[in-house]
């Protein structure tokens, strides 16, 4: 047994650490905030999900860290540290040192995600040779061997084909070869399995457990699906509207859930065992920028609607390793995932 | 490699229907030309038998298409025929000239390619700025200026008045290569500005959506520089569009040197055509045409193999 839930070392130096994130968008007249005070931070190592609807914020949270955002009309706020250093303060050429080095990136559409007109072996040597004084052969054997790594049966000739040569899955490893061949301290996947098949969908999970593993790469694996992280990640963050409204160990989260959101996604898991039963949804939708409640954000949608959850609510840690963004959370007492 | 190979023995192959269609239509629309070449050579005092006799002897009486297929058989031989007028070989009048407008051409292709090529990345990644609203507003204005008002304009400021190039006429690239080079500025540069206009745009659209692709995040992603992501991925993923337009733009260039050697007295193949055509002197016209059409159609061909090589998916096509 873990000495602490979820396995996290409370004294180690956390390898991320996201402090009151914001971002704010201009659109011609007023600024929109689309993520509000995200605070969270990663242990090197580890894999940690990150749950919510679409357009919650979770790829814009991604794109934050390695500072893909559009250089004009953004705002951003707080402060990321990495490894020590504030990537928010470094300039646009130091960040384009960890960007692909330190942290890499994988995208949801492994299509559309390579370049078209250069082979898969030219594209991963690039990526080496952007950060590596080396030469094209040496940058090629490691190219290789990375093809080789993420279960590419015969990674030289893969190597020289083009992207539209691949199938889905054999793209998705070849992006995350292209990730990992820098061996990069932290690996952010936004949604790897959404655009593939089932069969394919587990594979490449079970790849991105087995490399965080063997290479202690930590993982922040974006997804919109909830049955995904309780497979395969330790620790989980819910978003909802543009803030972190859960965080905590996976399978404590999934027992007790403390947020409402987190409750009723887990009761939108399709579950074999009550098959007969019409799927459960959240009434209502995701309010818009302009229509954001000036309370708790959820508060629309919650069935347990009182009176301290008309104003703005904190991240709140509790005595264990849990943090939730509602007042109400200590005396609710709310599903939890049925197995 | 199998697949280029097909490619370029299937267009080898359209060539001679093209061919033929082509100089087909110029052979009937010079029926129109008013004017009957048997009066002109026969001079202005023969009596209507010796007109008769010179008739029968270029075979004027024959049925249209006849005389069009005779002359399209000694093509085939390698026999591009005699001009009307002057007697002399068709080749090598066209040999005489089309040195002159191959320059013109050449020159202007590489001017346009430089200059629209640059507006279009300047203003493509600049979008929204100065730059960029001055190269999509001339570039309407450049497509729809008539090329020989432009150069009548050209000759009046810079030869006439500032006298930095000459106003007219040619010399042979082999003889003096800087000389034949400032004769061929103005011409150039005003067959190049239409060229140069249809670059720019089609350049900065393709661009910004290159530049907006998901592919290019990837890039931005793994570390890559603004400078790689632009001249290598960039260009790279736009060359088969640029290629296509400069192939196109050969074609234009070819057609609007017609107009151009006209204003600037320049002795090329522009000017044989529009000459003989007025004299109804149909070998050379057939022959400056046929000339014509199987340089456009090689230029294409080249433009598909280079596509095919640049790009997978061309060439999987």
């Amino acid at each position: 047994m873990d000495p602490i839930p979820g396995g996290r070392e409370p004294r180690q130096q956390p390898l991320l650490d996201v402090r009151n994130l914001s971002v704010a968008f201009h659109d011609g007249e007023t600024w929109g905030e689309v993520l509000t005070d995200v605070s969270f931070a990663i242990e090197p190592g580890e894999f940690v999900g990150i749950v919510g609807e679409s357009g919650c914020g979770k790829s814009l949270t991604a794109l934050s860290i390695l500072g893909l955002l559009p250089p004009r009309g953004v705002r951003l706020g707080g402060a990321m540290l990495f490894d020590g250093r504030d990537l928010a303060k470094l300039s646009e050429r130091a960040r384009r040192e960890v960007r692909g080095r330190r942290i890499s990136m994988v995208f949801q559409e492994p299509m559309s995600a390579l370049d078209p007109v250069f082979t898969v072996g030219t594209q991963l040597l690039e990526t080496v040779r952007t950060h590596f004084k080396v030469g094209r052969r040496e940058a090629l054997e490691r190219a290789v061997e990375a093809l080789a790594a993420v279960g590419i049966a015969s990674p030289r000739q893969a190597a020289a084909m083009y992207p539209s040569s691949l199938s889905g899955g054999m793209r998705q490893r070849a992006m995350i070869a292209m990730a990992l061949v820098c061996e990069p301290r932290l690996l952010i996947a936004d949604e790897p399995t959404t655009a593939l098949d089932v069969t394919i969908q587990a594979q490449i999970m079970d790849l991105l457990i087995e490399l965080g593993q063997r290479t202690g790469t930590a993982i922040l694996f974006i997804t919109h699906n909830l049955a995904l992280v309780a497979e395969s990640c330790r620790r989980m963050l819910t978003m909802y509207a543009g803030q972190i409204v859960e965080d905590g160990p996976v399978r404590e989260i999934l027992a007790r859930p403390r947020h409402p959101y987190t409750a009723g996604l887990l009761g939108s898991i399709p579950q074999s065992s009550r098959r007969k039963s019409v799927l459960p949804s959240i009434p209502g939708r995701v309010p818009s920028l302009h229509e954001m409640p000036p309370g708790c954000r959820f508060a629309p949608r919650c069935a347990h609607v009182e009176p301290p959850c008309l104003v703005p609510q904190q991240l709140v840690s509790g005595r264990d390793w849990r943090k939730v963004r509602c007042r109400r959370a200590g005396e609710l007492a709310l599903p939890g995932a049925q197995s | 490699m199998g697949t280029t190979l097909r490619l370029v023995a299937r267009r080898l192959w359209q060539l001679l229907p093209i061919v033929m269609f082509a100089t087909l239509v110029v052979f009937l629309l010079l029926q129109l030309v008013p004017g009957d070449p048997a009066l002109i050579l026969a001079g202005d005092y023969a009596s209507k038998e010796r007109i008769e006799e010179i008739r029968q002897l270029y075979g004027f009486d024959r049925p249209l298409i006849v005389q069009y297929l005779s002359w399209f058989l000694n093509v085939l031989h390698g026999d591009l025929g005699t001009s009307l007028l002057s007697g002399a070989p068709v080749l090598e009048l066209i040999m005489q000239r089309m040195p002159n407008t191959v320059l013109i051409a050449v020159y202007s292709l590489i001017i346009a390619a430089v200059v629209g090529i640059t507006l279009g990345v300047l203003a493509a990644t600049r979008v929204g700025s100065r730059v960029d609203a001055f190269v999509t507003s001339t570039a309407s204005l450049g497509v729809a200026l008539p090329s020989f008002w432009l150069a009548i304009l050209l000759v009046a400021t810079f030869a006439l008045q500032l006298h930095l190039f000459p106003a007219t006429g040619a010399r042979p690239f082999t003889v003096n290569p800087g000389d034949a080079i400032r004769h061929a500025t103005l011409p150039a540069v005003a067959l190049a500005v239409g060229v140069i206009a249809e670059l720019a745009r089609q350049t900065r659209s393709a661009l910004i959506e290159v530049l907006s692709s998901q592919y290019v995040r990837t890039l931005r992603a793994k570390g890559l520089g603004p400078m790689a992501i632009l001249w290598k991925h960039g260009l790279r993923n736009i060359s088969v569009t640029l290629l296509t337009l400069l192939g196109l733009a050969v074609n234009r260039l070819f057609s609007g040197a017609v107009v151009i050697e006209a204003v600037f007295a320049i002795p090329g193949a522009g000017s044989l055509v529009a000459y003989s055509a007025i004299n109804k002197d149909f070998p050379v016209v057939q022959g400056t045409v046929l000339m014509f059409a199987v340089i456009v159609i090689l230029v294409n061909l080249t433009v598909d193999i280079l596509n095919a090589l640049l790009d997978p998916r061309v060439a999987e096509e």
